[in-house]
């Protein structure tokens, strides 16, 4: 059980996150939207210790999260990542052991069999001796997602890993939450994806500097809510009849 | 003999030893420059060693030790100005670079030092002495040796800096660390080509192997076959054609660039695969 009590961040005067309280219960996948700017990122990183929080409370299972960093897999957003640093992938999802396996420590043979079972679950294991920059931006968010399936934590953090992404490895990603999920892990999944993918989480969270809703996905995005995080104009082309409804 | 010969002397021993070492070092530090493209704070560093130098000649302590605190300082200055405001690096990196050299500069004056502001700038690998040598070597062996113990640490935090902090490592100590490792690198590689080339080194060779290879530990080792062949080669040549020898190696690892620019399999201007029309494999 993660608890985030009245969080706030502040980047050198801005206001990126104001009184942020939520819960997630263990096995839940739970989804994170907002505008672009709206503090999405700031949340995950806040939440991770990454970014000093001006104010609050995150604690994982009665401890401070920040100390227990071991039980976090973070996928940081596709921007943050220099794609042509010379690594292949499948050193980049053994990085994911890095901590398992200590100051001074070798992979062991369980090391590289759970690097294999996460490539093999995103369906990447073919393509493990390819370097980053050779894959194309949905095989990059695989590997990014092995890499934390690798690390064995138990809370999940991802950055929005549908960018870029195409149905079939959508699909694909969905089906690895699903498996997560059923393995009581909690994740919390940043996301600009509309329409029917929102009906899988268990809960989103609309944020637009606070916490707009946190609900069941179709109590969270009426058009009261999407309106008061996107803001009026954007409602308004939800509200037309004519324009194909894109939240569900 | 056309590569024995210079060996009968002492000097030329001592030199090609002394190019031997810092080719190899520099680049397997240097790599971690350009992946964190950050390859122009070696500049900065080796041009910020000056203040300490002059320091530390006047108060005669170890010339190395005050070239190890004003580099250090300077990584710091860099990295304070970037996270305190919201100047970029590079602007970071170039106030420093100019405010360090120009405070070596003002105290090489003030003290009335008797640095050889010649050899420092350009390098004297021919007056390399045994004493040098063994300074060198014992820096490389520390260097190499931490660079191999903390490898898949350092990998992490330079691919991935916030995956890095996520995982629970410490992103400060691996910074600092990263960064003594690159002082001393530059020290060692001031003695054969001197500060303003000690650049060259540090990331020519490792730019190189970047065009050849896929992993970064691969980069590392290619990288220092180039620079000791770059060396040894600039050396020969400086020794036959009575050239500067900084320079001549400076150039031996630009040349090797070109050639690894044409003509590698995999991204060489004029030997990567061309795409066919029609193939969608890209
Ligand atoms: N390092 C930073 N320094 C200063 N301000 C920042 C920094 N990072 C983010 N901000 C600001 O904080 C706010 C929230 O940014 P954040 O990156 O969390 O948004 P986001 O919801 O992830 O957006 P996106 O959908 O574009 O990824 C923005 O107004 C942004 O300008
Ligand atoms: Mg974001």
């Amino acid at each position: 059980m993660l608890e985030v009590c009245q969080l706030s961040v502040q980047y050198r005067g801005l206001l990126a996150l104001e009184n942020v309280s939520l819960r997630l219960g263990d096995g839940e996948l739970v989804g994170l939207i907002g505008p672009n700017g709206a503090g999405k990122s700031t949340l995950l990183k806040a939440l991770l210790g990454l970014i000093p929080i001006a104010a609050g409370r995150v604690l994982f299972r009665g401890r401070p999260l920040p100390r227990q960093r071991q039980q976090v897999a973070y996928m940081p957003q596709r921007s943050q990542i220099d794609w042509d640093y010379p690594i292949t992938a499948g050193r980049v999802v053994m990085l994911g052991r890095t901590t398992a396996m200590g100051w001074f420590g070798k992979p062991t043979a369980q090391d590289q069999q759970r690097v294999q079972d996460a490539l093999e679950q995103v369906g990447m294991w073919a393509y493990r001796h390819r370097p980053i920059n050779e894959l194309s931006g949905g095989q990059q968010q695989r590997i990014f997602l092995a890499r934390a399936l690798a690390q064995g934590a138990d809370l999940i953090f991802l950055d929005e890993p549908f960018a870029g992404v195409d149905k079939p490895t959508e699909a694909l990603l969905l089906q690895v939450f699903m498996t997560l999920k059923s393995l009581g892990k909690t994740l919390l999944v940043c996301s600009h994806e509309w329409g029917p993918v929102l009906t899988q989480y268990d809960r989103l969270l609309v944020l637009n500097r606070r916490v707009i809703a946190d609900a069941p996905p179709h109590q969270a995005m009426t058009l009261e809510n999407i309106q008061r995080a996107y803001g009026e104009s954007l409602g308004a082309i939800l509200a037309d009849p004519h324009t194909p409804f894109l939240a569900c | 003999m056309f590569l024995l010969d210079p060996l009968r002397y002492e000097f030329m021993r001592l030199a090609l030893a002394s190019g031997l070492i810092s080719g190899l070092l520099c680049p397997v530090v240097g790599t971690y420059l350009i992946v964190q493209r950050m390859a122009l704070l070696g500049d900065v560093i080796a041009h910020a060693v000056l203040p300490g130098l002059v320091v530390a000649q006047f108060f005669r302590v170890d010339m190395l030790l005050g070239a190890f605190v004003s580099g250090m300082c300077s990584t710091f200055v860099t990295a304070w100005i970037r996270t305190q405001s919201r100047v970029k690096v590079d602007s970071a990196m170039a106030l420093t670079f100019s405010s360090f050299l120009s405070l070596g500069i003002l105290l090489f004056t003030l003290l009335r030092s008797r640095l050889d502001l010649e050899h420092l700038l350009f390098g004297d690998i021919l007056g390399t002495t045994l004493t040098d040598l063994v300074q060198m070597g014992l820096i490389t062996l520390l260097v190499l040796g931490i660079v191999t113990l903390f490898y898949k640490e350092f990998l992490f935090y330079t691919f991935d800096r916030l995956g890095a902090e996520a995982a629970g490592l410490p992103v400060r100590t691996l910074y600092v660390g990263l960064m003594a490792l690159i002082t001393l690198a530059i020290i060692v590689g001031m003695q054969a080509v001197g500060v303003i080339l000690v650049i060259t080194l540090l990331v020519g060779p490792a730019i190189t192997a970047y065009l050849l290879v896929r992993e970064l530990h691969q980069m590392m080792l290619l990288g220092a076959v180039f620079g000791i062949g770059s060396s040894v080669a600039g050396l020969y040549l400086s020794y036959y054609l009575n050239l500067p020898s900084g320079p001549a190696i400076a150039l031996v690892v630009f040349g090797l660039f070109l050639l690894a620019l044409l003509f590698s399999p995999t991204q060489g201007i004029l030997t990567r695969p061309k795409p066919t029309p029609g193939d969608p494999s890209r």
